[in-house]
């Protein structure tokens, strides 16, 4: 499998690789700040891993180093079992890799059905093709329809991103990662800023993510963590603190301490 | 087949600058100056050439967001490419405006090779040296580009063989004109294209085009590369049509102008250079007359005004007010008690 | 003893020196605020026009002399910084670096306007007291002192921001405000009055700059475009808010300058902007700026 091929479907890689991400001994300093150290983390296929942990634990950072976007000071990332540690962010997204932000991060003057459209367009292999209108591509606005529907997006596919509300531009900051079919998918708080009585659609589409996705979320939300995680690593001051299934967490004497309270029962 | 896709997704879900009615209004005017104002088509002329000018830069800042103080190189490189080669190799216009693009084109790829990397304050500061940088070697290279002189004398031959260029300036304007019509259909094909598509998104937020896979650096360089190209076949317009090329057309004053001319047009919106940029020169061709002093204040005092409070520019104006007054047209007028 | 070669080039170098110190001037106040305020503010040059034009008012209709005329047209430069800082700057500051750029043009040209307007497009020249006429000679070479008054100003102006910056809270404020501002913000201090401070101090250099050096940057209407590219490129080669930077940048690109017009006209800016396009290639921060994330 080359990194610039499109995506490969689930089913080839089943029989090639069960850990789709694997980050081993991962560090990053800043001078004399250890920000992230020596952090191993597995996430198989179909997996639902929660990140948590205090603020300043260094769960963005990390998640900023899986993807590319900041350099490790040591260690290294395996994706679908082949080293990316140097690849770049864009090569990473190429071989099936997709984060969403924890602030959304769209682009804000265009249409809701563009932004997926230029997703789709770069998966597809047709961001390069200077004449064409996107609307004339079949199979850009067939997915782009089936996606938006599924999402409950697709009565908005014509406004620009600037006239939604909030939640629902949530939903498109992940339906943009899902346009990119990936293979591991990297949500960074999903439900960040939405009040509890609003985030039934986001808990919706989590639940509704195609089973054989290897996902690896940051929350905040314990809810929405103890809902869908199956297996939560808790990270402290940048390193693993532990690492475990959500009932022996709850009952983690240290993960109490540290973060949840002694409240939380 | 088109009209199943249409069906999925709703009206205007992946807009596209489509033919309307009012796209014919520019050249009907163009053509109808041809035959009005017969003694200014040398006027004429340098407008539809600036015009051209000034789509290229669209296509770079407006629509790629790549904020350039230096496009005036490009012009500058297609002038004195096309003056020279018809100086010297052949006085065929069609071939002299490929040559031009050629040359502009692969200035456009080299630089923006180098420069793209960067952005914001440092990329400003490094587009405006290259041209200042271009100017100096203009400047020295004498046996090349003729030093302070320029290049003067140049020939151009009957277009197609048979239109030769006469003394009133008609067939150049009509020669621009129909260089201006083919670029400005390609800028359409270009923009409504996935790729064009693709470039606005980098515009709006390039962090998440990287994290969606796109080679950012790569789209960036091409859109440049294909300005560059365009600003050179106006400077070679520039050149075959004046019939002389100075080094006034590689200067950071040019690059600032344009700027100012496409911003009061309004940029990212295709018909930015067509509004703002005859509006100007028109304007600038009366007030030079008077006094220049006075233009410079008035072109000051606009831009401020116009950026803090209509930042899309005239065009951008022109819709707003079409909105409001569609708006007060079609809601129903309240009874009057 | 000296060979006459040797001369002329320790006279370049002086003249270079010179002409770097009054670049130094006019530039550093561009560095600091664009350091501190984040803003592209193109009409910088444009204050140090209004600095000269001010003092060759004072001094030919007023009848000042010298030594009152400088100084009261730097003043005069600082208030008219400060009450545009407050009015047209704010709107400004809240423009993208695109409309930062255009607008500052625009006020540029406003400027370059009312120059016209006020004092004609002929160059005008502010007239040098009697005492500092004349050459002072060093061995065979001969100094004008007006240069030398020229170096010396420029000197202790240099030496006296140093001090500030280094050695006093406010200028460990303006450093702190340099590299976050919204920290400096966070812990107390007033940032609005701190700008516009800074503004007008950066201006009244400016405006210094600009009334002693005329006879090295001539005065007339076109001053504030003229030299707008020398001074960006001190401003970015040296570092957004480095002192030292800017030093070095006007006191290099003054010789280069200097010399080249002297052995190869022509070249000295080939040279200059070569070096500039490579160096923000290599480093975009500059020599001594802050790199940015």
């Amino acid at each position: 499998m080359t990194l610039a091929s499109p995506m490969v479907d689930a089913a080839a890689v089943a029989t090639t690789a069960v850990v789709m991400l694997e980050t081993r001994g991962l560090c990053k300093r800043y001078g004399a700040i250890e920000v992230t150290r020596n952090v191993d983390l597995c996430i198989e296929r179909g997996a639902r891993h929660a990140l948590i942990g205090p603020n300043g634990a260094g769960k963005t950072t990390f998640v900023n180093l899986v993807t590319g976007v900041t350099e490790p000071s040591a260690g290294s990332i395996y994706l679908g079992g082949r080293e990316v540690t140097s690849a770049s962010a864009q090569k990473r997204v190429a071989a099936g890799l997709a984060r969403t932000f924890q602030i959304n991060t769209l682009f804000a003057d265009l249409t809701v059905a563009e932004n997926i459209a230029i997703a789709l367009s770069q998966r597809l292999g047709l961001a390069w093709k200077l004449w064409g209108r996107p609307a004339a591509h079949a199979e850009v606005v067939e997915q782009a329809a089936a996606l938006l529907e599924q999402l409950g997006l697709l009565t908005l596919a014509a406004r620009r991103v600037n006239a939604l509300a909030y939640g629902q531009r949530r939903m498109l900051e992940i339906a943009i990662a899902l346009a990119l079919k990936p293979q591991v998918l990297l949500l960074d708080e999903p439900a960040a800023g939405i009040p509890n009585g609003e985030s039934g659609m986001i808990l919706d589409l989590l639940e509704r993510l195609p089973a054989d996705i290897a996902i690896l979320f940051i929350e905040h939300d314990m809810n929405l963590v103890f809902r869908f995680a199956k297996k939560i690593t808790v990270l402290v001051e940048g390193a693993v603190l532990v690492e475990g299934k959500p009932d022996d967490i709850r009952a983690d004497e240290r993960v109490r301490n540290v973060y949840l309270g002694r409240r939380h029962d | 087949m088109k009209s199943i896709i249409r069906n999925v997704l709703p009206a205007e879900a992946l807009p596209s600058y489509r033919l309307r009615l009012a796209d014919a209004l520019p050249w009907l005017v163009a053509l109808g100056a041809f035959f009005m104002f017969d003694t200014y088509m040398s006027l004429g002329a340098q407008i539809l050439i600036m015009v051209i000018f000034g789509i290229s830069l669209d296509l770079a800042l407006g629509f790629a967001g790549i904020n350039t103080l230096g496009h005036a190189a490009f012009f500058g490189v297609g002038a004195y490419a096309a003056g020279y080669y018809s100086l010297h190799v052949s006085a065929e216009p069609l071939s002299g405006l490929l040559v031009a693009a050629l040359a502009a084109g692969v200035i456009g790829l080299l630089s923006g090779w180098l420069l793209l990397r960067t952005n914001g304050l440092a990329l400003l500061m490094l587009t405006m040296v290259t041209t200042v940088v271009l100017h100096e070697v203009a400047n020295t290279w004498r046996d090349v580009t003729g030093g302070a002189d320029g290049l003067s004398g140049i020939e151009t031959s009957p277009l197609l063989g048979t239109f030769a260029f006469d003394l009133y300036g008609k067939t150049a304007y009509l020669y621009a004109l129909a260089v201006l019509f083919v670029v400005f259909i390609a800028m359409r094909v270009i923009v409504n294209s996935p790729f064009g598509l693709a470039i606005r998104g980098i515009r709006e937020n390039s962090k998440r085009m990287l994290l969606v896979g796109t080679p950012v650096h790569a789209k960036l360089i091409l859109a440049y590369t294909l300005s560059a190209a365009i600003a050179g076949i106006a400077g070679a317009l520039s050149a075959e049509i004046t019939r002389t090329v100075g080094l006034d057309l590689l200067s950071f004053q040019l690059s600032g102008n344009i700027l100012i001319m496409l911003i009061i047009g309004g940029v990212g919106r295709l018909y930015g250079a067509f509004i703002g940029i005859p509006l100007y020169m028109l304007l600038l061709d009366r007030a030079a007359a008077i006094d220049p002093f006075h233009w410079m204040f008035f072109v000051g005092i606009a831009l401020i005004l116009l950026v803090r409070f209509a930042p899309g520019g005239l065009l951008a104006l022109a819709q707003q007010l079409r909105q409001r007054l569609v708006l007060r047209l079609t809601t129903p007028v309240k009874e009057n008690k | 003893m000296f060979s006459r070669f040797v001369v002329s080039c320790i006279s370049l170098l002086f003249d270079g020196l010179a002409f770097g110190m009054v670049l130094f001037l006019i530039s550093i106040g561009m560095s600091i605020t664009m350091g501190v305020m984040r803003v592209v503010n193109l009409a910088h040059c444009g204050f140090a026009m209004i600095g000269g034009y001010l003092a060759f008012m004072l001094m030919t209709q007023a009848h000042l002399p010298f030594a009152a005329a400088v100084p009261l047209a730097v003043l005069g430069t600082m208030l008219l910084g400060a009450l545009l800082e407050r009015t047209v700057y704010a709107w400004i500051y809240a423009q993208s670096e695109l409309g930062q750029v255009l607008m500052t043009i625009g006020l540029t040209f406003v400027m370059i306007a009312t120059a016209n307007a006020m004092f004609g497009s002929t160059v005008q020249n502010i007239p040098v007291p009697a005492a500092l006429h004349g050459t002072y000679q060093l061995g065979a070479i001969s100094l004008p002192v007006y240069r030398l008054f020229l170096i010396a100003v420029s000197c202790v102006c240099a030496a006296g921001i140093w001090y500030v910056l280094e050695r006093t809270q406010v200028g460990a404020k303006l450093r702190a405000a340099v590299d976050n501002v919204r920290m400096a913000a966070c812990i107390g201090m007033n940032v609005k009055a701190f700008f516009g401070i800074t503004f007008a101090i950066g201006c009244g250099f400016a405006g210094l700059g600009g009334a002693l050096g005329a006879d090295m940057f001539p005065l007339e209407p076109y001053y504030a475009l003229n030299y707008l590219v020398l001074v960006l490129i001190v401003v970015s080669v040296g570092g957004l808010g480095s002192i030292k930077g800017t030093l070095i940048a006007a006191l290099t690109l003054g010789m280069i300058d200097t010399l080249g017009r002297y052995f190869v006209p022509g070249a000295g800016g080939l040279v200059i902007y070569l070096a500039t396009l490579v160096l923000l290639l290599l480093r975009p921060q500059g020599l001594y700026g802050k790199k940015m994330s």
